[in-house]
């Protein structure tokens, strides 16, 4: 199995792989996206207490978990990097990052759109809710990490290193705050019955799961490939892939 | 190794402005919160064991990056790393040393904080406790950050937003085990879970430690 995965950790090979998996991941994604989507919030039953407004369930479930799948992704690629010296796992962390980011702001955003008509208020220090903000100021410190060094391989090192930290942090951060909300208040308030899901729910509900997985996989490889290029420059196949390009918009 | 600490701690006292800095920090952060929540004394029983660790992971944020930055900036960090002494025992000298010369002053001064606030004696005894199994994880994880950032011009800034996030626990759990105290209540558990994340992060850092500060010297 290492002889196959080894040559990736060529950035020229890691690029050819983006460029095979590519329409692998696109496709199905917006499949998925568009079926799953307009299925939950135009087909789907009504809820029997919560009305329509359970809908953003479609969306705030997926990104919530891959929020956190991608931030266990990004710390596997800095583990990657660190036993093997793979230069292109540290350009795949560093391309996960923004948007396992932009996931966590988004699960944020429509939990309190959601927790406004279903609890009464916006944010409620909820362990949930706060857990999720604290993994955002993982990503941000994870970014910020990264942006302030000139050298981007030994940015990536330093990044991972502090991803990690992160990710040792994360089971201890979910569990402290639990605790924390259940000394602090009465769980009445923000207990959340969750009803074991209808399986007309559900499917959309999985659908749209899988559609933002390969979202996020498609939008990290676009970064990927951006990142790799960026730091290939002056790599002969990077000149011979622009020259390639060239040669083909002017035909 | 012991040189090593030696040196450390001469160091340490013959900048005393940069040791004491932190610390007037400490107390004058405290004393803007009864200025500006009111100074009723149920109030301040309420918010002090917060109050005492946030000025706590504040002031240690301030004075952190004299642990490898002074080391750094002349070059006998890059010595020690060539003296052939296993970078992760240096390490975790230079992280004792900070943890002594930073927060058991800040323990000498407990009780004044503690008057301030108002806290009861279980709750003092509970803050103690924190404070002493706490404080050194503040020394050992924050080192990990100031050893990735000690080669940047600004890491400040920096350095506070790569760790408030990771002490977001301890807080939790400290100020935690101190309101168990102020009722009567047992917090054994709290305590016991700060010591195990002491014992996870006594084992790991070090070497998280060593690790970053080879990348920071490239």
């Amino acid at each position: 199995m290492w002889k196959w995965l080894h040559p990736y950790a060529k950035p020229e090979r890691a690029y050819q792989l983006c460029n095979t998996l590519l329409p692998w991941f696109a496709l199905p994604a917006v499949v998925c996206l568009v079926v799953g989507t307009m299925w939950g919030l135009a087909y789907a039953p009504q809820d029997y207490q919560q009305g329509d407004s359970f809908r953003i369930i479609y969306i705030h479930v997926p990104s919530a978990m891959l929020s956190m799948s991608t931030y266990v992704a990004m710390a596997i690629a800095a583990l990657v990097g660190m036993v093997w010296q793979w230069r292109t796992a540290y350009m795949a962390m560093i391309a996960m990052a923004p948007v396992g980011a932009v996931m966590t702001f988004i699960a944020l955003l429509t939990g309190a759109a959601w927790g406004k008509p279903m609890w009464g208020a916006w944010w409620v220090w909820d362990a949930r809710l706060t857990s999720e903000l604290i993994l955002l100021f993982l990503y941000f410190g994870v970014i910020a990490l990264y942006s302030a060094f000139e050298d981007k391989q030994q940015a990536g090192k330093a990044a991972g290193v502090m991803a990690l930290v992160g990710v040792v942090n994360i089971p201890i951060i979910h569990y402290s705050v639990e605790w924390w909300n259940t000394l602090h208040q009465g769980s009445t308030i923000t207990k959340f019955d969750k009803p074991s899901i209808a399986t007309e729910m559900l499917w959309p509900l999985l659908l749209n799961i899988f559609g933002f997985a390969l979202f996020i996989a498609l939008v990290t490889t676009m970064r990927l490939k951006n990142e790799i290029i960026r730091r290939e420059m002056h790599r002969p196949w990077v000149q011979m892939l622009v020259k390639q390009k060239e040669t083909n918009d002017a035909v | 190794m012991g040189g090593v600490f030696k040196r450390d701690l001469a160091l340490a006292f013959r900048q005393k402005a940069e040791l004491v800095q932190p610390l007037m920090f400490l107390v004058m952060v405290v004393t803007l919160f009864p200025l500006g929540v009111g100074p009723g004394p149920v109030t301040l029983q309420l918010i002090g064991p917060g109050v005492i660790w946030i000025a706590a992971i504040l002031s240690s944020l301030m004075g952190m990056e004299r642990l490898f930055r002074d080391d750094f900036a002349d070059g006998s960090l890059e010595q020690l790393q060539l003296s052939g002494l296993p970078l992760y025992a240096v390490a975790a000298m230079k992280v004792l040393c900070h943890w002594l010369v930073t927060f058991i002053p800040l323990l000498i001064l407990s009780p004044l904080l503690a008057m301030f606030l108002n806290l009861t004696v279980d709750m003092y005894i509970a803050l103690v406790i924190t404070l002493l199994l706490g404080t050194p994880l503040l020394s050992l994880v924050g080192a990990i950050a100031v050893g990735l950032t000690v080669g940047l011009q600004r890491g400040g800034v920096l350095l506070a937003l790569l760790l408030i996030p990771v002490f977001i626990p301890l807080l939790i759990f400290a100020t935690s085990a101190v309101d168990a105290a102020a009722l009567q209540l047992p917090y054994r558990a709290q305590i016991a879970i700060i010591g195990a994340m002491l014992l996870i992060a006594m084992a790991l850092a070090p070497a998280a430690i060593a690790y970053s500060l080879k990348v920071s010297q490239n």
